[in-house]
């Protein structure tokens, strides 16, 4: 089983769309399990008719709640915590939950017992059933922590069903930027397909995801989406991975098709047979090459 | 007056709202805006200073204070782990080994130790940099390659940047988890700037979420790509009563000199007055 894994640094690049694109023309010949690692933005059960099978809520970390009957307004708690979460009141204190990291801190260091840490549920995670796999996704609650922990959770499940289920791949989406939730979702890939766009803003964040995943020695290739939006752009990214050495293995044209199917709610390669489509099979294609290695 | 530029989703036009506000009040200052700062909270993708090409100060580097176990003083009684909540320390046969880049620099393992053996090191994340695009202030943040924590960088790069007279705009980065809850948090406004299609639709409830219903802060929508998808957003908003302060059409030399870094008050000279009128509209929902 080989794990695929797309990315992008900046967002909105078009992970979500390659990656329905390739999990329906995929499916045709190869047994696939899907995976969403953008948790708190999970688009791809938009477009791949998701039938809900398990739910599993998912505890993310504690946060800390000062009882005020027992507080007795030292300071303590507001001196040692480093998240500015502490709000001092005149009789009692009291934890902002927004701002509180759940370090427990103020739990240890206050005098008279008064903190508890409370465990909190930060969202829930999702098996459902699609036309083209076992897609397993999730939705962090908004403005909570621990988003790197629900992509390994989800990706664990997602491992673990193909595994068992013994799938060709592992088809993952993952999220914008190179920080937690990122590097989360890149364990146990073998392929990380970066996708980006023809500006300046999309090669600057190519180059920092590249040096990402390359950091955590997992090969790289790149897609180039709304190639023909700006040739010069274009041009700039094809030499930037020549020179790195990185294959740029796709060039999607622009096409107003990716948007009807995104309102429509399928992927794009169930719309049209056009140009989108037989790029997406080429780089469908390469990427079962690199892995067939 | 401390204005947020958020998302949801990625790649919805934050940067191209955040630095077209910016300066449209710094070519056109209304009567209250004594001064204009923008501040690139995107510590992962930051892509502001493509557009302002700003003149930077030397570079800050951003560090993370780390547990470091004196071995001589250590008695391997593990009461560092076991008050960690990140797993950042672990008790091995004859020491302690310190996991730097999944701790969140809290302090507690430091504090708690019976023995005094653990003094608190500095572990670099990333780097901050301030500087000037004419008489605007600026500042932008970089995570370094490979680190996971991104919220002590936007922290930093936001402090000593707002005057009580001035706009401070802040370009949050997308999603609704705690780095896009840092560069919310403190703002007077946030403007959530999505396009109207399902994923745009998808995410801006998140995003809402976050800023109006977690943090209590006032919104307002900005529509990208005006007319491609669907009327989703627009209902949507009308539901909520969220108003829709701005909508920027889509149109081929908007996304060309986009992919250039050239603002787009500069491709659409005419989107100067929307934007004075968006910050209009800002302040007397904040008043």
């Amino acid at each position: 089983m080989k794990q695929i894994l797309i990315l992008s640094g900046k967002g909105g690049t078009g992970k979500t769309t390659v990656a329905a694109g390739l999990a329906h023309l995929a499916s045709g010949t190869a047994s696939l399990v899907l995976a969403d690692a953008d948790v708190d933005a999970s688009n791809l059960e938009l477009v791949l008719h998701p039938q809900l099978e398990e739910t599993t809520p998912f505890e993310g970390g504690v946060k800390a709640v000062i009882d005020p009957d027992l507080c007795t307004a030292c300071g303590r708690c507001a001196e040692v915590c480093r998240f500015e979460a502490v709000l001092a009141g005149d009789e009692a204190y009291a934890v902002d939950p927004v701002a509180c990291e759940g370090c427990a801190a103020c739990y240890y260091q206050c005098p008279v017992e008064a903190i508890a840490m409370n465990p909190t549920q930060a969202g829930e995670w999702y098996r459902s059933r699609t036309p083209w796999g076992v897609l397993f996704h999730a939705r962090l609650f908004p403005g909570e922590e621990n988003s790197g922990k629900l992509v390994t959770t989800v990706k664990q499940n997602a491992n673990l069903w193909a595994i068992r289920e013994k799938a060709d791949y592992m088809l993952v989406d993952g999220p914008p930027g190179i920080g937690c939730p990122v590097i989360a979702a890149t364990a146990g890939t073998h392929l990380a397909l970066l996708v980006t766009e023809p500006s300046m803003s999309g090669l600057h964040d190519l180059e920092r995801i590249l040096g990402t995943v390359a950091h955590f020695q997992v090969e790289a290739a790149v897609v180039v989406n709304k190639w023909d939006l700006k040739p010069s752009r274009a041009a700039e990214i094809e030499a930037f991975c020549r020179d790195r050495g990185v294959s740029l293995i796709g060039r999607i044209p622009y096409d107003d098709a990716v948007t009807r199917a995104m309102v429509s709610g399928e992927p794009v390669t169930a719309v049209t047979d056009g140009p989108v489509t037989a790029e997406l099979w080429r780089i469908w294609r390469a990427v079962a090459d690199i892995l067939a290695d | 007056m401390i204005i947020s530029v958020a998302s949801g989703k990625g790649g919805t036009g934050k940067t191209t709202v955040a630095v077209g506000l910016a300066l449209a009040l710094l070519e056109k200052p209304p009567a209250d805006v004594a001064s204009v700062t923008l501040v690139d909270c995107d510590v992962e993708a930051p892509n502001a200073a493509l557009f302002l090409r700003p003149a930077l100060g030397p570079e800050e580097v951003v560090e993370l204070l780390v547990p470091s176990v004196d071995a001589e003083r250590c008695t391997l009684c593990g009461r560092c782990a076991e008050v960690c909540q990140y797993h950042a320390l672990a008790v091995v046969v004859d020491k302690v080994l310190v996991f730097e880049d999944l701790c969140h620099g809290c302090g507690s393992c430091t504090m708690v130790c019976p023995e005094g053996a653990i003094s608190e090191v500095p572990h670099r994340i990333g780097t901050v940099a301030r500087g000037r695009v004419g008489s605007m202030r600026f500042a932008h943040g970089h995570l370094d390659i490979g680190r996971p924590i991104a919220v002590p960088i936007i922290r930093q790069a936001k402090r000593g940047m707002h005057d009580d007279k001035g706009v401070l705009v802040l370009d949050a980065p997308p999603g609704a988890a705690c780095p896009a809850v840092a560069s919310m948090r403190g703002a007077d406004f946030v403007l959530l700037v999505t396009e109207s299609t399902p994923f745009g639709l998808h995410d801006l409830q998140a995003a809402l979420q976050v800023a109006r219903d977690e943090l209590g802060i006032p919104v307002g929508v900005v529509i990208n790509r005006d007319g491609i998808g669907d009327d989703g957003v627009e209902r949507f908003c009308l539901d909520e009563k969220v108003p829709i302060l701005l909508r920027i059409p889509f149109e081929r030399r908007i996304a060309e000199s986009y992919a250039d870094g050239v603002p787009i008050t500069q491709t659409v000279p005419e989107l100067r007055t929307g934007l004075l009128e968006l910050y209009g509209r800002v302040r007397e929902a904040v008043a």
